[in-house]
């Protein structure tokens, strides 16, 4: 492989790990937001002690993908803020007020009146995010924005299949937290949570639905991806066989097995789409290779990527460790003895 | 208002607001894992409460920061592609390194913040530890990159495109140690002022309380030490801008003329059409002897280039002055700290409440030593290669984002201030902390 494509994949594993962690903390709002029945403050209160000591780490994966785009590969993250102006900003909007008003929640007066407030402050931006994020991947992968041309069209992104997108995201992250939250939980908050992820799931085939059907009119690129390439069948029956697991696993009870196969499925999910734009950063107008930096900046930041995630991935399982117990990424439901 | 001037005040704003945050992220961890050192050495219960209500601040500033930052990291993008599509290959480097660094500090602080009772008190002392260092490792790597917007390097023009891009060349400019310096002690003066500062209001409150002693003497060494240093950083780091930016020099001196035996101006007021600067104090030869250790040596003046690279002389020069005479205050009040400190005698009531003045004061300077780097090399972005005029977005209406996150700074500095204060104001005074406090 050569560096574009190397780092093409770095920026692309970047991504399923911000969609699998990131997102899954923006889900964990979604279910503040939705929190319902008799056990709502339960609900809450498990998001809250989900996140707290995790959420600022799981943040930083986007940042990395910002630094490694904009030093690998500075004309496409030239064009993609000029192109995507107005959805970024939405996105930055989100994140801010998302964890300010997280850490705010935890810091103010206990009171009901206080924690609701910012409560809503905190699950409403956890939904604008995932919506902008989502808006930005379908526009980037529809071929709407037309880069060569030059000119800015500032709401070029604003079309069906980017919406799709968007909303597509915001469930799959539902979905991620469900399973997550489910694990996290015992008894009948388990149930709940149990409850969400196979409501999420369903949520999650239509918006995928949804978004593959309007690919056909509105997105070339990734409709022959779902469909025509080599890899597609074998891409849809992993992906579809992980749904059916995960579904499987929630109705025994397996929250652990259900849990590793969501997030199976939705790295599936961000990989096929990475593949069906594969060779384009910008669909059709900017490739790896054009938009890349010199040789000698995109190896030496290999290298740096390299030597940070030997230092990197050693602490984030350290902080896994000490606050998702043991077993912090277990796979298989041990009855407990 | 023009789309450069809303993306300038944009990006301006961001930068006044983050670099506030970042600061302390710098060095608030410092100052909490000095705080529990000393309560695992001694048992002392009031440095464990002064480290878990520091923990606290530190976590709302920190969230606060992360988010802040995230926005820079985009903004550059959003408001700057032009500059990022130039030096992102050639300075993206340090830019990757500090994410690197941005990602250890929030997963110790992470164990930090919510590990008490869960990691060995070692573990848990040493993510401390981890946290201080990766903050300051943060702060390092982006002060090169703005280090090499002052003097670019590892990169040859050619044809109006960077060739022979040189990524570890360009990440070491000219000057980058002595701005690195400068930087991370404006840190921790501007942090520890601001923490000694509260203390000392309180502490003339609650004479005699324990909690607020111990806070005033771990901020005040940090502090204190950092400001003593800070003039002699702000020496190297002025011999530095006099050779390698001549411009800026001649901007924040308000030298208008090219002479030998220079005066060092205090206070004053440049004019740019009539080329002088009035009502200074005027020491002679001291900007000579200042910036080349020679009192006849030849400065430069800002008519020595052309007017249209000229920056903002009132302003550069203003700002200057702000800083350095700020910074001053805070180095005497440190010294007066230190004789204290050897005569083994308590401050006094008017020594406190000279301090809790300057509680403010480091921050000021922060931000006014900021303003004179980045007004002091306008019109440029990148000093001598690419303007920022040339570097902005073709986006337009930047007014409305403006407006928009002028309202989120405004409404979080507002929530961080009102929460920051609660934490204050709940800490143990008077008698309460000097028994309690046990965990």
């Amino acid at each position: 492989m050569s560096p574009p494509d190397l780092l093409g994949a770095a920026i692309l594993a970047a991504l399923v790990l911000y969609a699998l962690l990131g997102g899954a903390d923006f889900g964990g709002g979604v279910w503040d937001l939705l929190a319902s029945g008799p056990r709502r403050a339960e609900q809450r209160a498990l998001v809250e002690r989900a996140l707290g000591p995790i959420w600022e780490a799981n943040h930083v994966w986007l940042v990395l993908v910002v630094v490694v785009l904009f030093t690998g590969f500075p004309a496409a993250f030239a064009a993609i803020s000029i192109e995507l102006f107005v959805p970024l900003v939405l996105l930055l909007v989100g994140i801010v007020l998302r964890g300010a008003a997280f850490t705010f929640r935890t810091y103010d007066r206990p009171d009901d009146r206080v924690q609701a407030r910012w409560g809503l402050v905190f699950s409403a931006s956890s939904v604008l995010a995932p919506l902008a994020l989502g808006v930005v991947v379908g526009a980037l992968a529809s071929g709407r924005l037309r880069v060569a041309a030059g000119g800015a069209e500032p709401f070029a992104w604003l079309a069906p299949f980017p919406l799709s997108v968007g909303l597509f995201a915001a469930a799959l992250f539902a979905y991620l937290a469900a399973t997550y939250l489910a694990v996290e939980a015992e008894g009948a908050l388990r149930d709940d949570f149990r409850r969400r992820a196979a409501g999420a799931g369903l949520a999650v085939f239509g918006c995928a639905l949804l978004a593959g059907a309007l690919s056909w009119r509105e997105a070339p690129a990734v409709f022959a991806g779902l469909t025509a390439r080599g890899w597609s069948l074998p891409l849809h029956l992993g992906t579809g066989a992980a749904a059916v697991a995960a579904f499987a696993a929630l109705f025994r009870g397996r929250v652990r097995a259900a849990r590793a196969a969501a997030a199976i499925q939705v790295a599936l999910i961000v990989l096929g789409w990475g593949a069906s734009q594969h060779p384009y950063l910008v669909v059709p107008d900017l490739t790896l290779e054009a938009a890349s930096a010199p040789r000698v900046t995109q190896v030496a930041l290999l290298w740096a990527l390299a030597g940070g995630g030997v230092l990197l991935f050693p602490a984030l399982y350290a902080l896994f460790r000490v606050f998702k117990g043991e077993r912090p990424f277990a796979v298989v439901d041990r009855r407990r003895s | 208002m023009t789309d450069l001037l809303a993306a300038r005040w944009l990006f301006g704003l961001s930068l006044v607001f983050h670099i506030v945050f970042a600061a302390v992220g710098v060095a608030m961890p410092l100052l909490m894992v000095l705080a529990e050192w000393r309560f695992r050495r001694s048992g002392s219960a009031v440095h464990l409460e002064l480290a878990r209500r520091w923990a606290k601040g530190t976590a709302i500033l920190f969230a606060v920061g992360a988010v802040s930052g995230t926005v820079i990291s985009f903004e550059l993008g959003l408001l700057w592609p032009r500059f990022m599509a130039f030096a992102g290959p050639i300075i993206g480097m340090p830019f990757s390194l500090e994410g690197f660094a941005f990602f250890a500090e929030a997963i110790f602080l992470g164990i930090y913040l919510y590990g008490w009772d869960r990691v060995s008190p070692r573990v848990h002392l040493a993510s401390g530890v981890a946290v201080a260092a990766s903050g300051a490792a943060s702060a390092f790597f982006v002060t090169l990159a703005n280090a090499w917007m002052n003097a670019p390097a590892g990169f040859a023009m050619v044809a109006g495109a960077a060739a022979d891009v040189r990524p570890f060349a360009a990440m070491f400019p000219p000057g980058w140690a002595e701005e690195v310096v400068h930087v991370l002690l404006s840190s921790y003066a501007a942090t520890g002022f601001a923490v000694a500062g509260i203390h000392a209001a309180l502490l003339l409150r609650h004479p005699g309380s324990a909690f607020h002693r111990a806070a005033l003497g771990i901020a005040l060494g940090v502090g204190g030490a950092a400001a003593l240093l800070q003039p002699l950083s702000g020496d190297l780091s002025a011999r530095s801008v006099a050779v390698n930016q001549p411009v800026k020099l001649a901007a924040l001196e308000g030298q208008f003329e090219t002479e030998r035996g220079a005066p060092l101006r205090i206070g004053g007021l440049p004019d740019a059409e009539r080329r002088e600067t009035r009502w200074a104090i005027e020491i002679p030869r001291g900007l000579s002897l200042l910036a080349f250790h020679d009192p006849d040596a030849e400065v430069k003046g800002l008519s020595a280039f052309p007017r249209e690279e000229w920056p903002n002389t009132r302003l550069v020069h203003l700002a200057f002055q702000v800083m350095v005479g700020l910074g001053t205050l805070l180095a005497a009040l440190s010294a007066a700290w230190l004789l204290l400190r050897l005569r083994r005698r308590e401050p006094p009531r008017l020594f406190l409440r000279a301090v809790a003045l300057a509680a403010p004061a480091g921050f000021l300077a922060l931000e006014a030593g900021w303003l004179v780097t980045e007004w002091g090399r306008q019109p440029y972005a990148v000093r001598g290669v690419l303007t920022t005029a040339g570097a902005v977005t073709p986006v337009r209406s930047l007014a409305v984002p403006l407006v928009a996150f002028t309202l989120l700074y405004l409404f979080l500095g507002a929530v961080t201030a009102v929460l920051l204060r609660r934490q204050i104001v709940e800490a143990p005074g008077g008698a309460a902390a000097a028994g309690g406090g046990a965990p």
